[in-house]
């Protein structure tokens, strides 16, 4: 058997965990005392043309190499490499003193093509399991050693190494060598094919090589892999296990990469939690908890919690006796978090979460340099682009869309979704001539500026759906407050992103329950009822967003009552413009009830009831909550009269009667129109003008001059002659009758038939008469 | 100066453990610490019983070579257990947080048990604990009649634990008043303790430290100063982890709870308890127990023996007042009066959640109904 501790039998051979910083340490040392004359890595051979670009000044990693498939973007694989990489350190090695590095694993041509057999056939997806089996002999290792955690397990034994230890650089992958040896026996490829395939041509790649360079040549693999690649095997035996293998055209490129999504596992392996700890393992000299628990000092004393030097100490020392008495060699992750929480956060989580967020994981973008070959998001923008015949072009036009057709539809989409993605490639502007949902106007104008947008936008997906998806839902976690996210499940509906929809519902009913300002809810919900619409013109399921929808009214109803207690005029005129707005969001919303929201309406019309006799609600909300009620018919004529007697009666102070009436009749709810027809009313409000106090009545002036001045010219001159005319003219008429106040006793039959025709049209239907008798009224 | 302090001082114990009430842990748990002291080969910090090994498996329970069953004295993380124990063999001194009814002070008193043998170098933390209590009172007698002398001296436990390298305990230590608390300062951070009247002080020898306990989530404490709380290590004990963890401890109390009131033994109860149990829990979390909806939670502290409170309170309900069967009638009175501490604020929560939560929910419309009753 050949071992990396034999350089001159064989390649060396240096097995190591992806992603590991004492492997990545380890693999340098060896590099620099045994000096190769090439270095293979495990990695896609296509990406050989795309090493040099690794050396360039501004790569910086964590940067991942992607796969896609050309003619089809959204099928890629991503081979993530951070500085504390071991392959990445391979690399920048083989950079520096200038010898040849090569990618030796079985080209993504074939593994996305098998890739593709998996989404199709099996759902054994391939990625997941070649970490099965990365994972598995670590924790039949561990178990021997006594461990319950196989990570812990390689952390204590590989990872927290001493730093510059004495001794053959080369022992310990010859140590581990053989262990992965003893276990390949017991458990051969582990259940996977697929390996023996990757191994195969990974051992003809290292037999080329061997060839041209001699045996001067390093491989920097996965640790399970070094067994199968020092096994003698004939050529021929390697050449008939790559046969027929399945084929795309595949295309690679370097991509930028965050810490954040190195946890997430793809292409080489098992996803690590903790990129920002394994960095600083990586970086630091000496005293690595030492300088880490430093740090966290740093991170805690910048969000202004007090730690000094002695916290520092106090954490450390914590820190190795813990460790001492869990029997580990040094303090790891969790002995250093244990102690940071106990010593520097008074056993609180909070800012523990602060710390495991900002350094941790770490918030470390990779950069890639300006050469690097065009990411996939811009091919699939191009290929819609020819789809949709829609060609970016610097010259402004604006553009038309009738969403019902097929492709119009689809530009529309394409547009929302780019403005989704920080593309801002169209600017919807207000339609000129239809204004019916069905119709979008764009002003499109291309910057050349944009490209780099798409490049960027490139690490969000390989196509634009996939991105605009994922953009969307990181947007949704990270809004700040909730009509951000409101007005985002509106732009994904506009977008078509199904797939972001439930994130940003779990987000939008997630702060909706959250949020304790009623303004906040009254704010978002009609936004919300218009997404919901806007979802019924396109056919989306919008099932979930009407359950939120209904959840949110619910919470409006229970928090409405209590908010309008104690309220200044401002604050109290801002309630009635929310109560006006949640009024016509829940007229809407009762069209389309969710399940085990009945009924909304009901519900709705019992808090308007609460809001307009309870006497700590300001004035100008319980008016406006009896207007909306006698709208509904829900409450009697004669009962509105007398909340407004109640109101306008002596007890009153005049400014409050006055704000009552604003909310009653004011603004452009059509308030005119109901003091015309209904003498009573009217007269109560002048009884109530006329009895104000001459002091106070300078204190209403400008209220009332409010209410009446937005009503049209027509209704006010009409409700001046009323007025002039004095009381009990007309209304004697409708005191003695027994008909609608305000109406004649007797229906006037030839006026009344002489409308229904016209209603009938406006309607567009033939309808029965009881119904359009309502109408009329 | 240096002297130690004078053994004859010590507190007489009245009883002897077996006619006691409520042993101490150290007498009621004798035969497991020696146990684990015999098979104990591992390195003991100066003046500890036991190895730090030995503690935490003494309060985690475990079973020892030779066979004999340590139980578990605090169902919990382990990783808490082992921050309490390497904090006392670091002489930092630990805190223990928590809200009421999360075994604070069990934990200390076993802690001090293991350490040291000994649970009872106890103050406990009121309003008017004096400074006396932590560093030393007066023989008044003796000392009109003979001067300030060491005999006139009346040692607090905590001067005895220093003297004897022991570990005290302090409960409810933000209860005290901050300038009492203060005095802690110097014995925590110089490990002394002076006596002027005598020109002489009491030095720690190796072995003491000090466990303090104190509640997070209650008004109108006095809070550490950042000086006295630097002196700590804090460790946080948290609630119970799963429904059902707390179904069973909420069900065992409740039970013995009724025996000592003597209330008729009311057969179906479980399902009420696990309804408590889980309206407190998704209340406290601020999340339904299917992770899918979020809510607010209420001032209150909604900790398990308040749960154990309202289930005890419904019992008696039942069992005088109703039919002696536990219902959704007999437990909402009790929750709502746990949950809505605030009238203004917690009720909006409550009635959120109410309508939000468990309107919806299956088999729960008769606790709706109940809930609506006593709210309305």
């Amino acid at each position: 058997m050949t071992t990396g501790a034999d350089p001159g039998a064989g390649p060396l051979l240096l097995g190591v965990r992806h992603h590991g910083p004492g492997s990545a340490r380890a693999v340098r040392a060896a590099l620099d005392t045994a000096r190769p004359r090439a270095v293979l890595i495990e990695g896609p051979p296509e990406a050989d043309t795309l090493i040099p670009l690794a050396a360039e000044e501004d790569m910086r990693p964590p940067v991942a190499l992607l796969a896609h498939a050309v003619d089809e973007p959204g099928r890629s694989a991503f081979w993530p490499l951070a500085e504390f990489s071991p392959e990445w350190v391979a690399i920048r090695w083989a950079l520096e003193h200038e010898v040849p590095a090569r990618f030796i694993d079985l080209p993504a041509t074939h593994t996305l093509a098998w890739e593709k057999e998996a989404v199709e056939g099996t759902a054994d997806d391939p990625e997941e399991a070649t970490a099965d089996v990365r994972i598995d002999p670590l924790a039949v290792l561990a178990e021997a050693a006594g461990y319950d955690d196989a990570e812990r397990w390689w952390e204590d034994v590989v990872e927290h190494r001493g730093v510059g230890a004495a001794g053959d650089p080369l022992a310990p992958f010859a140590v581990l060598a053989e262990a992965m040896a003893a276990l390949r026996e017991v458990y051969g490829s582990g259940g996977h094919q697929r390996d023996l395939v990757r191994e195969a041509y990974m051992r003809l790649q290292v037999r080329a090589a061997q060839k041209e360079f001699g045996d001067a040549v390093a491989v920097v693999c996965g640790a399970w892999h070094v067994p199968a690649l020092s096994e003698r095997t004939t050529v021929a035996a390697d050449r008939a296990l790559l046969k027929g293998l399945p084929k795309v055209k595949a295309d690679m490129t370097w991509v930028p990469w965050t810490h954040r999504r190195l946890a997430r596992a793809s292409g080489y392996g098992a996803g690590i939690d903790s990129p920002g700890w394994y960095g600083h393992l990586f970086r630091a000299q000496d005293r690595p908890v030492e300088r880490w628990l430093t740090k966290v000092a740093g991170l805690l004393r910048a969000e202004d919690r007090i730690v000094s030097s002695a916290h520092v100490i106090e954490a450390v020392r914590l820190a190795e006796t813990l460790a001492a008495m869990r029997g580990r060699p040094l303090p790891g992750l969790s002995e250093t978090t244990d102690a940071v929480r106990a010593v520097m956060c008074d056993g609180s989580d909070v800012p523990l979460a602060l710390v495991h967020d900002r350094l941790v994981v770490g918030d470390v973008l990779g950069e890639v340099p300006q050469d690097a070959p065009a990411v996939p998001l811009q091919r699939d923008l191009d290929r819609i682009q020819r789809r949709l015949r829609l060609k970016p072009e610097a010259l402004e036009r604006e553009l038309e869309l009738d969403l019902r057709k097929e492709t119009d539809a689809g530009r529309s989409r394409l547009l929302h979704r780019l403005r989704l993605l920080g593309v801002p490639w169209g600017e919807p502007v207000a339609s000129r001539g239809s204004t019916g949902t069905f119709r979008e106007t764009w002003r499109l104008r291309w910057e050349p500026e944009l490209s780099v947008r798409v490049a960027e936008a490139g690490g969000w997906g390989t196509t634009v759906l996939a991105a605009a998806t994922a953009k969307s839902e990181a947007d949704a976690v990270s809004a700040q407050h909730l009509a951000d996210v409101t007005a985002l499940a509106e732009r994904c509906l506009l977008a078509e992103l199904p797939d972001a929809l439930p994130t940003v519902m779990r987000v939008l009913a997630d702060r909706a329950a959250l949020d304790t300002d009623v303004g906040h809810l009254a704010q978002a919900l009609p936004a919300l009822v218009r997404s919901l619409r806007y979802g019924d013109v396109r056919g989306t399921d919008t099932g979930a967003l009407a359950e939120v929808a209904a959840g949110l009214a619910e919470r409006i109803f229970v928090g409405l009552p209590p908010a309008c207690a104690g309220l200044d005029a401002d604050a109290a005129e801002e309630i009635r413009r929310h109560v006006d707005a949640v009024h016509g969001a829940v007229g809407l919303l009762g069209d389309a009830p969710a399940p085990g929201h009945g009924e909304l309406r009901g519900r709705w019309r019992a808090v308007l009831k609460v809001l307009s006799v309870r006497d700590t609600v300001p004035g100008v909300i319980r008016g406006r909550a009896v207007r909306l009620l006698l709208d509904e018919g829900e409450l009697a004529q004669d009962e509105a009269a007398r909340l407004m007697g109640l109101v306008l009666s002596p007890g009153t102070p005049p400014g409050d009667a006055a704000a009552w009436i604003e909310g009653f009749v004011g603004g452009g709810s059509g308030g005119g129109m109901l003091l015309v027809h209904d003498e009573r009313l009217l007269g109560l409000v002048d009884a109530w003008l006329t009895g104000v106090p001459a002091d106070a009545f300078t204190d209403v002036l400008p209220l009332l001059r409010r209410t009446f001045s937005a009503y049209e010219p027509g209704v006010r001159r009409t409700l001046g002659e009323l007025v002039r005319r004095g009381p009990g003219q007309r209304g004697a008429a409708a005191v003695t009758g027994s008909g609608v106040p305000g109406f004649a006793v007797e229906l006037d039959q030839a006026r009344a038939d002489a409308v229904l025709p016209v209603v009938r049209l406006l309607l567009g239907l033939e309808t029965e008469d009881d119904e359009l008798v309502g109408v009329a009224r | 100066m240096t002297v130690s302090v004078d053994p004859t001082s010590e507190t007489t114990r009245e009883s002897t453990p077996t006619e006691a009430l409520r042993p101490h842990a150290e007498d009621a748990f004798a035969a497991e610490l020696s146990a684990l002291a015999a098979q104990d080969d591992r390195p003991r910090p100066a003046r500890w019983k036991l190895s730090p090994w030995a503690v935490a498996t003494y309060l985690l329970g475990g079973t020892l070579p030779d066979g004999t069953v340590i139980t578990p004295k605090y169902v919990g993380p382990r990783r808490i257990v082992e921050v309490a124990v390497t904090t006392l063999a670091t002489d930092r001194a630990l805190l223990l947080l928590g809200v009421p009814g999360t075994a604070k002070t069990w934990v200390s008193e076993h802690l001090a048990a293991a350490v040291s043998g000994d649970s009872t170098l106890l103050v406990q933390g009121t309003a008017g604990t004096p400074e006396e209590a932590i560093r030393y009172g007066w023989n008044y007698a003796q000392l009109l009649a003979h001067g300030p002398s060491r005999d006139a001296l009346v040692p607090s436990p905590v001067m005895r634990a220093m003297a004897e390298g022991m570990t005290a305990r302090v409960e409810e230590l933000t209860r005290i008043p901050a300038d009492v608390q203060d005095t802690l300062i110097t014995i925590l951070s110089e490990k002394t303790l002076p006596i002027p009247e005598l020109g002489q002080e009491v030095q720690a020898v190796r072995g003491f430290n000090l466990i303090a306990t104190a509640n997070d989530r209650d008004r109108g404490v006095n809070d550490l100063s950042s000086a006295l709380r630097r002196r700590f290590n804090t460790v946080v004990l948290p609630l119970p982890e799963s429904v059902d963890a707390e179904v069973d401890i909420v069900s065992r109390r409740v039970d013995q709870i009724g025996r000592s009131l003597d209330l008729p033994a009311v057969p179906d109860g479980i399902d009420e308890i696990r309804r408590v149990v889980t309206v407190f829990r998704e209340l406290r979390d601020g999340v339904t127990s299917d992770g899918r909806t979020k809510v607010k939670s209420p001032s209150g502290t909604l900790s398990t023996a308040e749960a154990i409170s309202v289930v005890t309170g419904g019992l008696a309900l039942s069992a005088h007042f109703g039919d002696g069967v536990l219902r959704p009638a007999d437990v909402a009175a009790g929750i709502l009066g746990a949950v809505v501490r605030d009238p203004a604020a917690d009720r909006v929560v409550w009635q959120e959640y109410l309508e939000a939560v468990v309107r919806e929910r299956d088999g729960w419309t008769d606790f709706y109904r109940a809930c609506r009753e006593v709210s309305a």
